[in-house]
């Protein structure tokens, strides 16, 4: 490092532009909100459903399910994490 | 037949009021007949800006309702003698405008005039639905920020799915985008976003950029659209808009931030003034 990125440095110690995160932002919501348009709110239904199949097979608390979306710019997640109820309360309590 | 205009942006407090007032203004003095109307029932305030409040008799909501005749409820303005003014009605409740109502008014006004400016309220509502419907051309208003861009898209949307022209499937409304308080001087310190950002996610043509600027308060508080402020930035702006809007190519003005301080004056007291 040079001398003078010493000092470009301590003149970037301000805050970063927040312009440029304003910009992103809106272009990622912006292109989930055009397609989306029409048929929004699909999300409860999803884990309405996914739930009840999951149910099927496993007795599963539906208070224990969580939905996390994160809609991304390239990529978007949608991570569903359902807790499924200890084996059994013994070996649970011995295992601790 | 008139050319109605729908002054629009889905968020409030972005100066759609402001460019209605100026707009009309501003084509008026150009010659053209225009009437603007206040679709904020409830909420009315085109009238204060205008500087009309004291002649306000009767409103949209008499004449929808047959209290009036459209002639007695139209202000016309004792400035600019092509201008006129429909005022919102203060009392009642945004119900009581109908889509028929408003119909028959815009019919009926189309036959005298060239122009009919429609200042919607805020949300993406009746009102705002109504305020546009009608909109063979549209200002969408919005400012630097990112609430603003989103809620300006939304109603592009809006406009572009639920107006008239896109009901009967006609040619789509002509959009035109007006960046409203725009700081230069924040935008170089990368706090507000570029004029470019908003062009680029907005996509739609540029009408003009009215700078963030004192004189539109001290326009308010006098009762004078800001354009008739001919000294002042914001009004020289909006002046520029209607040129373009009637087909002039003027360049952008105003969208440079102040010149910095040389360092003489930063060294001796810029501030002694
Ligand atoms: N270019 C501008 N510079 C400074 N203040 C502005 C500008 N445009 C609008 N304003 C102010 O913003 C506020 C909201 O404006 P208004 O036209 O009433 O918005 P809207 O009709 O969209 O709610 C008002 O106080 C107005 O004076
Ligand atoms: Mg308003």
């Amino acid at each position: 490092m040079s001398w003078l990125d010493y000092f470009r440095a301590a003149r970037k110690e301000e805050a970063p532009p927040s312009a440029s995160a304003a910009k992103e932002r809106l272009q990622i919501v912006l292109a989930h909100e055009r397609i989306g348009r029409t048929r929004e709110d699909f999300l409860p239904r999803l884990q309405q459903e996914l739930v009840a199949v999951v149910a099927r097979y496993v007795a599963i608390d539906p208070g224990k399910v969580k939905l996390d979306l994160d809609r991304g710019g390239d990529m978007s997640t949608l991570a569903i994490e359902i807790e499924l109820p200890a084996p059994s309360p013994g070996r649970q309590a011995a295992a601790s | 037949m008139a050319q109605v205009i729908v002054v629009t942006s889905g968020k409030g407090g972005v100066g759609k009021t402001t460019t209605s007032a100026a707009f009309a203004t501003g084509l008026a003095q150009r010659g053209k007949k225009t009437v603007v109307i206040d679709f904020d029932v409830g909420l009315r305030n085109l009238d204060l800006i205008m500087g009309v409040e004291r002649r306000v008799v009767f409103d949209i909501v008499n004449v929808i309702q047959g209290e009036a005749r459209l002639n007695q409820a139209l202000i016309r303005d004792k400035r600019v003698d092509t201008l006129a003014i429909l005022p919102a009605s203060q009392t009642r409740d945004k119900d009581a405008l109908t889509r028929e109502g408003v119909s028959t008014i815009i019919e009926e006004l189309s036959a005298d005039f060239d122009y009919i400016l429609c200042d919607s309220p805020a949300g993406i509502e009746k009102g705002a639905l109504l305020a546009l419907y009608f909109a063979d051309q549209a200002i969408v208003v919005t400012n630097p920020e990112v609430s603003s861009v989103r809620d300006s898209d939304r109603i592009l949307g809006v406009l572009q799915s639920k107006s008239k022209r896109a009901e009967e499937k006609k040619d789509k409304v002509k959009e035109h985008l007006l960046v409203t308080r725009y700081d230069p001087n924040r935008v170089e310190r990368g706090e507000m976003l570029k004029l470019e950002d908003v062009r680029e996610i907005l996509a739609i043509p540029l009408l003009g950029v009215v700078p963030e600027n004192e004189s539109v308060l001290k326009a308010s508080n006098t009762g004078t659209p800001v354009i008739m402020d001919t000294e002042s930035v914001a009004g020289q702006a909006y002046k520029d808009a209607v040129g373009r809007f009637l087909g002039e190519d003027l360049p952008h003005r105003f969208l440079e931030p102040d010149k910095k301080p040389g360092l003489f004056r930063r060294l001796f007291g810029g501030r002694a003034a």
